[in-house]
């Protein structure tokens, strides 16, 4: 009894601290990083706003900061994202769904343990590849069916986007259908009820918010994806919702600015920390609606 | 052929009424008067992958009757009760051999639709497993959506199953909040509601009480005896008082073999068999 009382009390082993503090610094070092990269990105976005009011970056509906006539509305940008990512999400929403209740479903047990971890590694292919898929092949493709198709579009590499996030989608879903607990579906199946209505009726709405968070984390992907959209979308920042047309996204216009011949410190360069901020913000409020929502399948409150 | 939707059991009611004056038909090995039976079942072998469940199980369940099932943990009894309706097969790699006749269909006949045949056979688990997007109302009618059915009276049908659960006085002034949102009592009574909306011929009810405290145990007793003048119930139960209490027949079922089948007046005054005998006493199990 005594000895282990000792053992309670004793001090932890120098090694134990020694690799606790090595710990505590990655954590730290990741968290200032991060708090510096709020810090710049809102310091530079403090320096826009005091060049260009707020007014000229909300109500205008031009945006070209690099022409002499200077806009600086930011909604053809916003325009050009939000259109990708339509169609991105049209595609991966039912694909990923799809994918999901099929294999927590419908797969027999052996075929979902070899399929899921092939959907997740379809998640690390590297972007630049999906964005060359896009111009060679994708927009070519559609061209066959919509003729007026610009070689540059938000259509087709819209679409590759949403194939790029189905994984996710599919991946972060069936995790939610396949952790609704067994009883209520034998409760379900055992009212007389077909698998389908099961699903329908039982199923899904008990997962919904874990297939809500799936759908909001995607979106926040495509709101973000940077690769294709630079590739494959155009850099014409148009007001538009022709999706036949030549765009530019807010994460193209970032690349264009910051790999061409802008010099730093010009009004022009810090266009793109105002639009990063914009960006920064409306991923953030889909993460913390996802957390949210995960939390909320934790608590069981499902 | 589907199991058929109608509800002709008034004719076989009394039919058993006719076994249950004739003593001495009713302690027979499978219990009952061929006649007399809702369900039958021969040699029925149950398997989960090579582990075998059931070893031949034949036995005549009573119409209009309560049965129960004893034994001790992992005998079998649950496996027994989901072979009836059924849901034995869906946990993967469940396989079930022999025959089981409800009425004059083979349960396991190739052209039985066990989704038709779960309609006319509910059950209740041992633990209460409401709908937890679903209103307590919702969960009531919850058979309706269910079986691709729309129908115009809810309420009434909502009222009817929660008066015949003994659980209407308690929860209608809340119908519209979460099904899980009640104790654990009222769960399990309202999954038997649920059960009860979809008016089946034969309940199952696997441990009803097993996760409730006295008070709520006799409300679902009280029930069981109200529900057994228009419902067959098998009811497994791990209490022999409960057992005894509710049951008209007593099934007792050790290693996956059925022991012993008599009325429960004999089961539990004088058991044939001596491992019986030992269960029920509390000497093993
Ligand atoms: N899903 C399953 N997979 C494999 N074996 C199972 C499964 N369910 C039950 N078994 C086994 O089948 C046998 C019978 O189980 P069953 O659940 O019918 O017992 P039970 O009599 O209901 O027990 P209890 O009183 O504990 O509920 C047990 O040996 C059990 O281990
Ligand atoms: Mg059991």
């Amino acid at each position: 009894m005594k000895t282990h009382e000792a053992d309670i009390f004793r001090k932890r082993s120098l090694t134990e601290r020694w690799i606790a503090a090595v710990l505590f610094t990655c954590a730290a070092v990741s968290i200032v990083v991060t708090a510096g990269i709020i810090a710049v990105l809102l310091f530079e976005t403090m320096d826009f706003f005091g060049r260009v009011s707020l007014s000229d970056f909300f109500l205008d509906t031009q945006w070209t900061p690099l022409f002499a006539d200077k806009h600086f509305g930011i909604w053809p940008l916003m325009a050009g994202t939000m259109l990708t990512t339509l169609f991105a999400m049209l595609t991966a929403l039912p694909l990923g769904l799809s994918i999901a209740i099929f294999l927590s479903e419908y797969a027999p047990e052996r075929i979902r343990r070899f399929l899921k971890p092939i959907i997740e590694i379809l998640a690390g292919i590297p972007t630049v590849v999906y964005g060359y898929f896009a111009l060679t092949f994708m927009t070519p493709l559609l061209q066959k069916f919509i003729p007026d198709l610009a070689g540059f579009n938000s259509l087709g590499p819209g679409i590759v986007m949403g194939i790029m996030i189905t994984p996710i989608v599919a991946s972060l879903s069936e995790d939610a259908i396949y952790s609704v607990p067994a009883s209520l579906r034998e409760g379900a199946l055992a009212l007389g009820s077909t698998r389908l209505r099961a699903l329908r009726h039982v199923i899904l709405p008990t997962a919904f918010s874990g297939i809500a968070a799936s759908f909001i984390l995607g979106l926040s992907r495509a709101v973000g994806e940077t690769m294709i959209v630079a590739i494959a979308a155009g850099q014409q920042p148009v007001l538009t919702l022709d999706p036949r047309v030549p765009i530019e996204t807010m994460t193209a216009y970032i690349v264009q600015v910051s790999l061409g011949d802008t010099p730093h410190g010009t009004l022009e360069y810090s266009t793109i920390f105002a639009v990063g901020s914009m960006l920064f913000v409306i991923t953030l409020t889909f993460n913390l609606i996802a957390l949210y929502l995960k939390k909320k399948i934790q608590r069981g409150v499902l | 052929m589907s199991i058929s939707n109608e509800h002709p059991y008034m004719s076989v009611t009394a039919a058993s009424n006719d076994a249950h004056t004739e003593n001495g038909i009713r302690r027979d090995y499978t219990g009952l008067r061929e006649d007399a039976a809702l369900i039958k079942t021969a040699g029925l072998t149950a398997w989960f992958g090579s582990m075998q469940a059931l070893k031949g199980i034949d036995i005549n369940i009573a119409a209009g009757k309560v049965t129960a099932i004893i034994g001790p943990s992992g005998c079998g009894k649950s496996t027994f009760i989901r072979c009836l309706n059924r849901m034995h097969e869906v946990v993967p790699g469940a396989r079930v051999e022999g025959s089981i006749f409800y009425r004059e269909h083979n349960v396991y006949a190739p052209n039985v639709n066990p989704v038709m045949l779960r309609r006319q056979i509910g059950m209740v688990f041992q633990k209460p497993n409401p709908f937890p997007m679903m209103s307590i109302k919702e969960n009531v009618l919850a058979g309706l959506p269910l079986q691709g059915k729309n129908t115009t009276n809810r309420d009434e049908i909502a009222e009817r199953a929660l008066r015949q659960a003994a659980l209407w006085d308690e929860v209608k002034d809340v119908l519209d909040k979460p099904g899980s949102s009640i104790s654990g009592g009222q769960q399990q009574r309202l999954c038997i509601a649920r059960a009860l909306a979809i008016e089946p011929e034969i309940l199952l009810m696997d441990e009803p009480c097993s996760a409730l405290d006295p008070i709520a145990t006799a409300k679902i007793e009280d029930l069981i005896h109200t529900l057994r003048q228009t419902i067959t119930i098998i009811i497994v139960t791990h209490n022999m008082q409960q057992a005894a209490r509710v049951s008209d027949y007593t099934a007792f079922f050790y290693m996956g073999e059925l022991v012993e089948y008599s009325d429960t007046d004999t089961m539990f005054r004088a058991p044939h068999n001596s491992r019986t005998e030992d269960y029920i006493t509390g000497r093993f199990g």
